[in-house]
């Protein structure tokens, strides 16, 4: 194999946004995901794709779900995980993200995986450490594997994005996983759709490719799929909306907003839920829900996407430094 | 002291509406003539000549909005610091802001600043105080006993008087002293917990918007009790076209209203952040491209009395962090003529407009000397290459800080010699 035949599949060292990717980018992972499925749904479900590489999951807010989903995935591959959590670490005595990110850089790790609290973290541990850095969502920016595995649920579920109905329905002012999924939607040609009270929608919002819906019944009209954003408990108070009794009347979806969507929409949901706060339960457990397949495309994207960033061949053709 | 004469020099003194070729004459630490007939009585005998071939001599600049970190915060800047980062960029005056550890809220401080000044630095130093006791928007400082001691102006530096009452006094009260009182104005509440100016660009980055009415409203509120009080009002730093409109409606009411804007607000826009940049983080914050042209518009039309660099030196400690959790501010003493100077060579402000909201106007704007070329004048000139073209490298900076937004800037222009009262504080 050479350089010239083989260029590159995926010429990105980190993963830190959806905006990054190109389409041709995104297909590349989901295919790549789908396989590692394969993988995750056999009796041995260990591989030696990452054996001998470490994995260290950077995580300044807490996140059981995807620390969990990124150390499964890491483990699956073969890779040596270590939990950095902030509760025991350093960063709880004032340590800077940066000299954090500079110990860790020292003990040669090969991935890296950060969540945390402030829009563009990722992206200046990226600039500081030699290891490749995988955004697991930062402030209200991107949370990319997010809108990976969301797309994956819906391309198993329902074939091509391409044409489909999307409305993504809630807390999309302060939700990085509405702009990851706004901006990789949109790459693959879907129609996408907001849906929440006016003072949670970011200014600029009819500009970022979307159609802005102000109810629900207007909003899920002939949706295919409905994506609900988690509502912080400390923003339902009076502070964005009035009540949680006002938002679930308006905003939570029901049986009876959902009938608005097409019949076989499929409904997703980030997690962790807020019952009966921007979903009712018979909704989440109900059959149109698909929120456990989520979880598990979970663990199958940061597979493929740890697989890829982590490919030897990459070097060998002379990837991005 | 000897005499200096320069000769064969474009001089341009706005003081004076001078812009003609022709000599200065530093006589004794003052300017004894300067302009076309400056040579008529012929060159003092024994004087030190220096051929311009050319290059142009402005009065110094008067740079009215600095922060230094001394006393506090000493290793961002000190006052020694600071000052040779003014003289190389032609500044040979600042009025220094009260934000300090401690506060420069006492005479004791006003004392300590001029002191220290006038033992460790080259270039004049005038602080402002507090308008309010440590700051914080409550109690008045002693306006007399500072002035007497010093302080050019007042204000609560980077802090916005969230009390109407307490403005409304403290621009009475200042009315008796004949003092200024500079405001920078932020909404407490609205746009408190942003971090760059609100709009598309903020929403996609997932970064937290200051809207423009965050500055506007309590601008607006000063104007209105500076049109009560008749108290003279500056308004420190606006940076959008509605703070200007209302500055403009102010003045033609008569109010005794200025408006300064930084450099930063003249030559760049929201844009500049990139990918999350930190040392474009400021306050205000940097705003669409369309405001940055109003700015532009209003320094032209004369809305806007005077610029400033508002020089902000902060350190890795603060500045190496996510863009939300970094400090705002950015130095720019040493850059301010250069990149001003883009407005003079892209056409947009006459040269001798340009140095008159360096120098001349804010000079008079604190009552202070200097800001001109008149005879009797104290010799604080600049001696300036308008066109050598150079490259910002912050390795050549002298600021202690490093936390330039013009790092590897193109710019036209260079200062090449720097006098303060006569004296030689830079040469380049």
């Amino acid at each position: 194999m050479t350089a010239a035949t083989h260029p590159p599949l995926f010429a990105h060292r980190h993963l830190l946004g959806i905006r990054d990717l190109s389409p041709a980018d995104i297909e590349f992972l989901l295919d790549r995901a789908d396989e590692a499925v394969a993988i995750s749904r056999r009796h041995e479900k260990k591989t030696s794709t990452l054996r001998g590489r470490t994995q260290i999951n950077l995580f300044y807010e807490a996140s059981t779900r995807t620390q969990s989903s990124f150390e499964l995935a890491g483990k699956r591959l073969g890779a040596d995980v270590m939990n950095m959590s902030v509760g025991s670490s350093s960063v709880k005595k004032g340590e800077t993200l940066i000299d954090t990110a500079m110990t860790l850089n020292a003990m040669r790790p090969d991935i890296l995986i950060i969540r945390h609290q402030s829009a563009g973290a990722a992206a200046l541990l990226a600039q500081k450490v030699g290891c490749s850095v995988v955004n697991a969502g930062d402030g209200a920016h991107e949370h990319p594997t997010q809108a990976l595995l969301d797309a994956l649920t819906i391309r198993r579920a329902r074939g091509p994005i391409a044409r489909l109905v999307v409305a993504i329905c809630g807390d999309v002012l302060h939700s990085r996983v509405a702009r990851s999924n706004i901006l990789l939607l949109n790459a693959l040609g879907a129609t996408v759709r907001v849906v929440a009270p006016s003072t949670l929608l970011p200014s600029g919002i009819e500009r970022m490719g979307v159609e802005v819906h102000r109810s629900m019944a207007d909003g899920l009209k002939g949706a295919d799929v409905v994506m609900m954003l988690r509502l912080q408990r400390e923003r339902m108070a009076g502070a964005f909306v009035p009540s949680v009794r006002e938002y679930f009347r308006y905003f939570g979806l029901d049986a009876e907003k959902l009938k608005a969507a097409k019949e076989d929409a499929l409904v997703m949901h980030p997690g962790p839920m807020n019952r009966g706060v921007e979903i009712a339960s018979e909704i989440a457990d109900g059959p149109q829900s698909v929120i456990q397949e989520q979880v598990e495309m979970g663990v199958a994207v940061r597979m493929a996407v740890m697989e890829v960033l982590l490919d030897p061949r990459r070097n060998a053709v002379g990837a991005a430094p | 002291m000897r005499t200096t004469v320069f000769t064969g020099a474009r001089i341009v003194d706005p003081s004076r509406g001078v812009d003609e070729i022709g000599a200065v004459i530093v006589d004794n630490g003052r300017i004894a003539a300067a302009g076309a007939d400056a040579l008529n009585q012929g060159a003092p005998a024994g004087a030190e000549m220096i051929d311009c071939f050319g290059k142009t001599i402005v009065p110094g600049l008067v740079d009215g909005r600095v922060f230094v970190g001394e006393p506090g915060a000493e290793h961002r800047e000190t006052l020694a610091s600071a000052s040779l980062a003014a003289a190389a960029g032609g500044v040979t005056s600042f009025v220094m802001m009260p934000d300090t550890d401690p506060a420069i809220d006492d005479i004791a401080l006003v004392e300590f600043v001029l002191r220290t000044a006038r033992d460790t630095a080259c270039v004049n130093v005038h602080p402002a105080a507090a308008i309010t006791k440590n700051l914080d928007g409550r109690e008045m400082t002693e306006f007399g006993l500072l002035r007497e001691a010093g302080a050019v102006a007042f204000t609560d530096g980077r802090h916005t008087i969230a009390s109407s009452l307490v403005m409304r006094r403290a621009l009475t009260y200042a009315r008796d002293f004949d003092a200024v009182i500079a405001h920078e104005t932020q909404d407490a509440d609205l746009g408190a917990s942003g971090v760059m100016n609100e709009g598309l660009y903020a929403s996609w980055l997932g970064l937290s918007g200051i809207p423009r009415e965050a500055e506007l409203i309590p601008l607006e509120r000063d104007l209105a009790l500076a049109r009560l009080t008749r108290g003279a009002y500056h308004a420190a730093k606006i940076s959008t076209a509605m703070s200007a409109a209302a500055i403009a409606r102010a003045k033609a009411d008569g109010a005794r209203v200025t408006a300064g804007v930084s450099i930063n607000h003249l030559s760049l826009n929201e844009n500049d952040i990139g990918e999350y940049r930190t040392f474009f983080r400021l306050s205000p914050p940097l705003r669409a491209e369309d405001d940055r042209a109003a700015m532009v518009e209003a320094l032209r039309d004369g809305t806007i009395d005077i610029v400033v660099s508002s020089h902000d030196p902060q350190d890795v400690d603060t500045k190496r962090l996510p863009f939300a959790d970094a400090a705002a501010g950015a130095i720019g003493l040493e850059t301010l003529l250069p990149v001003a100077l883009r407005l003079y060579h892209n056409g947009d402000v006459p040269l001798l407009r340009l140095i008159e909201v360096l120098s001349t106007a804010p000079a008079r704007l604190f009552g202070l000397p200097g800001g001109t070329l008149a005879p009797g004048a104290p010799a604080d000139l600049a001696l300036v290459d308008l066109d050598e073209p150079w490259i910002v490298s912050e390795s050549g900076l002298r600021s202690r800080s490093k936390n330039t937004c013009f790092e590897g800037a193109r710019l036209q222009g260079k200062v090449l010699q720097t006098m303060v009262a006569g004296r030689t504080v830079f040469s380049a």
